[in-house]
């Protein structure tokens, strides 16, 4: 525990290096980053499997409360997970950091944001959860701004800033509720205090409302494809990788933790909204042309398949069915971490197109397998993995998710009965499109043909930048191949929360995973994978053995008519059309406008497509308007007179005593 | 403990009730200032027997500071101010009185509603205090709202700050070193508000917080 704090407060005064000496601090920050991002992830993998869980408490902090901190089996996981990312991001660092326009300003924030990141995870009560929370949200925003010249990343930041105070204020109100009359404010004292179902209930809402909005949970999604990709890439990468494993950290902590028992309501509000939230998510990734905005969007539909897992989990124990509620949390902590590694991997992948050519557009890159082969290799393995391909990390999470779904016949509640096939067939659903959205992300941008002269005249990144892309992509396949170490290393988790775990799996012969019984579903990453090496080999064995042995380079089809111009190329808006024309039209708004020119006119026709969210302008935009009305109404409270502000605070009070009054 | 003490707690801190309201009624400004040392005078006695029935040395401190301070030395001088500033013979508009105590009935009304119950508690002796004093504190801010001169907006100030002394007496006294900050503070408070009404008096002409308001730059 003590050793956490140590490398909290390292990383705090390597913020202030970087503060002061700027630029020249690139490999210092970095490079110490990465050391005591390591150090911390070995401590976090100690607590993991460590018997009881270490807790300290300093006279810091309020001064009756004092700093909790405390390193159990799922701060110890999530630390893994912080760290993990951190590694990556500071290995990719190294090299990123050195071409960063704004380098002392990322500098300076990046070990901090990594400081708060960690200790919200070991936080033990609501005033030390609420500092790091908001200490979190601060610095991110900072840099989400790092590029503040941008005045789209002003509007981010903006709306960012919003979103992170809504969510900070909501967390505030739900520890008011818990800590009740007398003040209980370390997590201790709130999970012995079993508080009434309807107070329980408020309290999930808001603790729902105040962790989905940090993690992107939909409809409070709205900043997070603003602000992930408005900040340096590796950033990103912590951002979307990491954050949003934090906040989906603190809901676990909260739901399952502190709350403890829930009625089976509440699972079935996690559960719609999780279904909503991966749907609409990936519909979105898959309208998207930007790069970076492309994988914020995946994530929001990451952290929707991540709450649907949570919500399984909920409804499983609510029904007394705790074997079934182990391998729900399995599932959705075993993709918190995959989609950490190879959301990570993406963002890399993104930030090293980003500085190879200067674009994040996917219309203007293409062709660049051959300009950044092991960038294309490292983001091949990280869409596949994220497009749940076997034998890689992220099928077996989704496939431990969808054997949790088919569990369902054993629930009696109605609400559940129709809500968990409905998710089931979402998740199917988006499976598919996050299949043909990374599809689209790897065939337009790093293959075909340059479709600008920046795409064209690519290098491959250093070698760092390379390192931390090639380790993600290895760290996918290691943990698809032998899944069973990370279900065994969650074991202990489940047993915290839940009471009870899944079977031990590493013990089962060819490192198969069964979660329930042999006789209803295994999966073997192992033999797929050397399924798919034995068939490709031999097919290509059988080509060159039976065909031509020479490798050759021709034009590529072309209707027979090979034009030179690389704008006769597929592109991403035409991939993504037919989806457009089904999906899009109704949920997102999307429209396509011809544009013919009259007769005799030379001009070309056009299709244009414009796109829109309705959850925007449904919800977020009457609210503003609302709210700027409101305050233009209020505006003239500015300018009263004495005697009028003294009658104000004389009304308020005697109101508040009257409702005192009235109210015993 | 007998119930003479409790008898005369209340009627000492009914008295000072009943002083606050004479304050809100009186709106010649040299009689109110009169009031306002009758009502620190009450306070002192409250306190004093609050420190006789406590046995509570500290608190005939705290009476003594009220006695010299608040009930001779302060009226005393807003007096010479008002007869400097010329408004000894001013008799302030304050619209529809009646309603005002009125008003004022209701607040003490409901200050015992709210506090009775929450001191279920206390000491008996001093729940029905802190019920009346925070029935003064409510007339104290009444009163600053229906005036319109600084003088007696401040005379209602102080009568607003002895009911949260009432309130302190009554628990048990509030620490030596407080309890001298505090009568400092209204010391210097005293002595700034004076100042101001002097300076305000010669840029316009008036105390009329009413007539002020016309002088305002940040009107839109």
């Amino acid at each position: 525990m003590i050793a956490t704090l140590f490398g909290i407060l390292a990383f705090l005064v390597l913020g202030l290096i970087g503060v002061f000496r700027g630029r020249d601090a690139n490999g210092i920050v970095y490079g110490a980053s990465l050391g005591i991002s390591a150090a911390l992830g070995i401590v976090g993998l100690r607590a993991l499997f460590g018997a009881a869980p270490a807790t300290l408490v300093l006279p810091l902090g309020l001064p009756w409360i004092g700093a909790h901190f405390r390193l159990d089996a799922l701060a110890g996981f999530f630390l893994l997970v912080v760290n993990l990312g951190g590694v990556g991001a500071s290995l990719y660092g190294i090299g990123h950091g050195r071409h960063e326009r704004d380098a002392a300003r990322v500098l300076a924030f990046y070990p901090w944001f990594l400081a708060t990141l960690n200790l919200v995870v070991v936080a033990d009560d609501a005033f030390t959860f609420l500092f790091a929370w908001e200490l979190m949200s601060v610095v991110s925003w900072a840099l989400v701004l790092a590029h503040h010249r941008d005045p789209a990343n002003i509007r981010a930041g903006f709306v960012y800033l919003v979103m992170a105070s809504l969510s900070g204020l909501v967390l505030l109100l739900v520890f008011g509720l818990l800590a009740g009359a007398n003040g209980g404010y370390a997590f201790t004292l709130m999970r012995a205090a079993r508080p009434t179902p309807g107070i329980a209930g408020v309290a999930f809402v808001l603790a729902l409302l105040g962790t989905g909005a940090k993690a992107g949970l939909m409809p409070l999604h709205a900043w997070l494809p603003l602000a992930h990709p408005a900040a340096p890439s590796h950033v990103s990468a912590l951002m979307s990788g990491v954050m949003t494993k934090v906040a989906i950290y603190a809901f676990v902590r909260i739901a399952f933790d502190v709350l403890g028992d829930l009625s089976q309501w509440s699972a079935v509000v996690v559960l719609a909204l999780g279904g909503a939230t991966a749907g609409l998510g990936i519909l979105h990734a898959l309208m998207e042309s930007d790069l970076k905005r492309l994988l914020a969007y995946s994530t929001v539909e990451n952290v929707g398949i991540i709450f649907i897992g949570l919500g399984l989990a909920m409804a499983f124990r609510a029904s007394g069915f705790a074997a079934g509620a182990a391998l729900a949390l399995t599932a959705a902590l075993f993709h918190v971490f995959n989609h950490a590694i190879y959301k990570s991997l993406l963002f890399f992948g993104a930030g090293a197109v980003l500085s190879a050519t200067g674009e994040r557009d996917m219309e203007r890159l293409g062709g660049l397998i051959h300009r950044l082969p092991q960038t294309s290799f490292a983001m091949l393995i990280g869409c596949a993995a994220i497009a749940a391909l076997p034998p890689l990390n992220g099928f077996v999470s989704e496939w431990l998710t969808f054997q949790a779904i088919l569990l369902r016949p054993a629930l009696p509640q109605w609400g559940l009965k129709l809500m968990i096939p409905a998710d089931g067939a979402l998740l199917a659903l988006t499976a598919a499109l996050t299949g043909a959205c990374f599809v689209k992300l790897f065939g337009i941008a790093f293959l075909g043909r340059p479709r600008s002269d920046a795409a064209r005249d690519a290098h491959e990144v250093d070698r760092f930048s390379r390192a931390a892309m090639l380790g993600a992509a290895l760290l996918c396949l290691l943990l698809g191949l032998l899944p069973g170490v990370l279900v065994d290393a969650l074991a202990p988790v489940a047993r915290e929360l839940l009471g009870v775990r899944l079977a031990e799996q590493m013990a089962l012969p060819w490192l198969s995973l069964i979660p329930i019984a042999a006789v209803r579903s295994s999966y073997n990453g192992l033999l797929v994978f050397l399924f798919i090496v034995l068939a490709t080999s031999l097919t290509i064995l059988a080509i060159h053995r039976f065909a031509s042995r020479a490798i050759r380079r021709a034009p590529a089809w072309d209707c027979g008519f090979p034009d030179t111009s690389p704008i006769t190329q597929y592109t991403g808006a035409s991939f993504a059309q037919p989806i457009r024309r089904v999906f899009a039209a109704s949920l997102l708004g999307a429209r396509e406008t011809v544009f013919m020119p009259p007769p005799g006119d030379m001009a070309p026709a056009r299709i244009e497509k414009t796109l829109s969210d309705p959850l925007w302008e449904a919800l977020y935009a009457p609210l503003g308007v609302w709210i700027a009305w409101l305050a233009d109404r209020l505006n003239h409270l500015q300018f009263l007179t004495i005697r009028r502000y003294l009658a104000f605070v004389f009304v308020a009070l005697v109101a508040l005593l009257l409702a005192l009054a009235l109210w015993q | 403990m007998h119930a003479i003490s409790f008898d005369v707690a209340k009627i000492l801190a009914g008295s000072l009730v009943l002083t606050s309201f004479l304050m809100i009624y009186q709106v010649r400004l040299l009689a109110l200032l009169n009031v306002l040392g009758v009502h620190a005078f009450v306070l002192a006695l409250a306190v004093a027997w609050q420190a006789h029935v406590q046995a509570a040395p500290e608190l005939y401190i705290t009476a003594a500071i009220t006695l010299i301070f608040k009930s001779a030395l302060i009226p005393e001088a807003l007096r010479r101010i008002v007869v400097r500033l010329g408004l000894h013979r001013e008799i302030e508009n304050v619209t529809s009185l009646g309603l005002v105590m009125l008003a004022g009935v209701g607040l003490v009304a409901l200050s015992l509603e709210v506090m009775l119950p929450v001191t279920a508690q206390a000491d008996p002796l001093t729940r029905t205090d802190i019920a009346l004093a925070l029935s003064v504190v409510l007339l104290g801010l009444l009163m600053m709202v229906t005036r319109r001169n600084a003088v007696s907006q401040v005379a209602a100030f102080l009568s607003l700050e002895n009911g949260i002394d009432l309130a302190a007496a009554g628990a048990r006294g509030m620490p030596l070193v407080v309890e001298i900050s505090i009568a400092f503070s209204v010391l210097v408070a005293f002595l700034v508000i004076g100042v101001f009404l002097f300076r305000i008096r010669e840029r316009f002409d008036t105390v009329d917080m009413h007539a002020l308001d016309a002088f305002r730059g940040d009107r839109k």
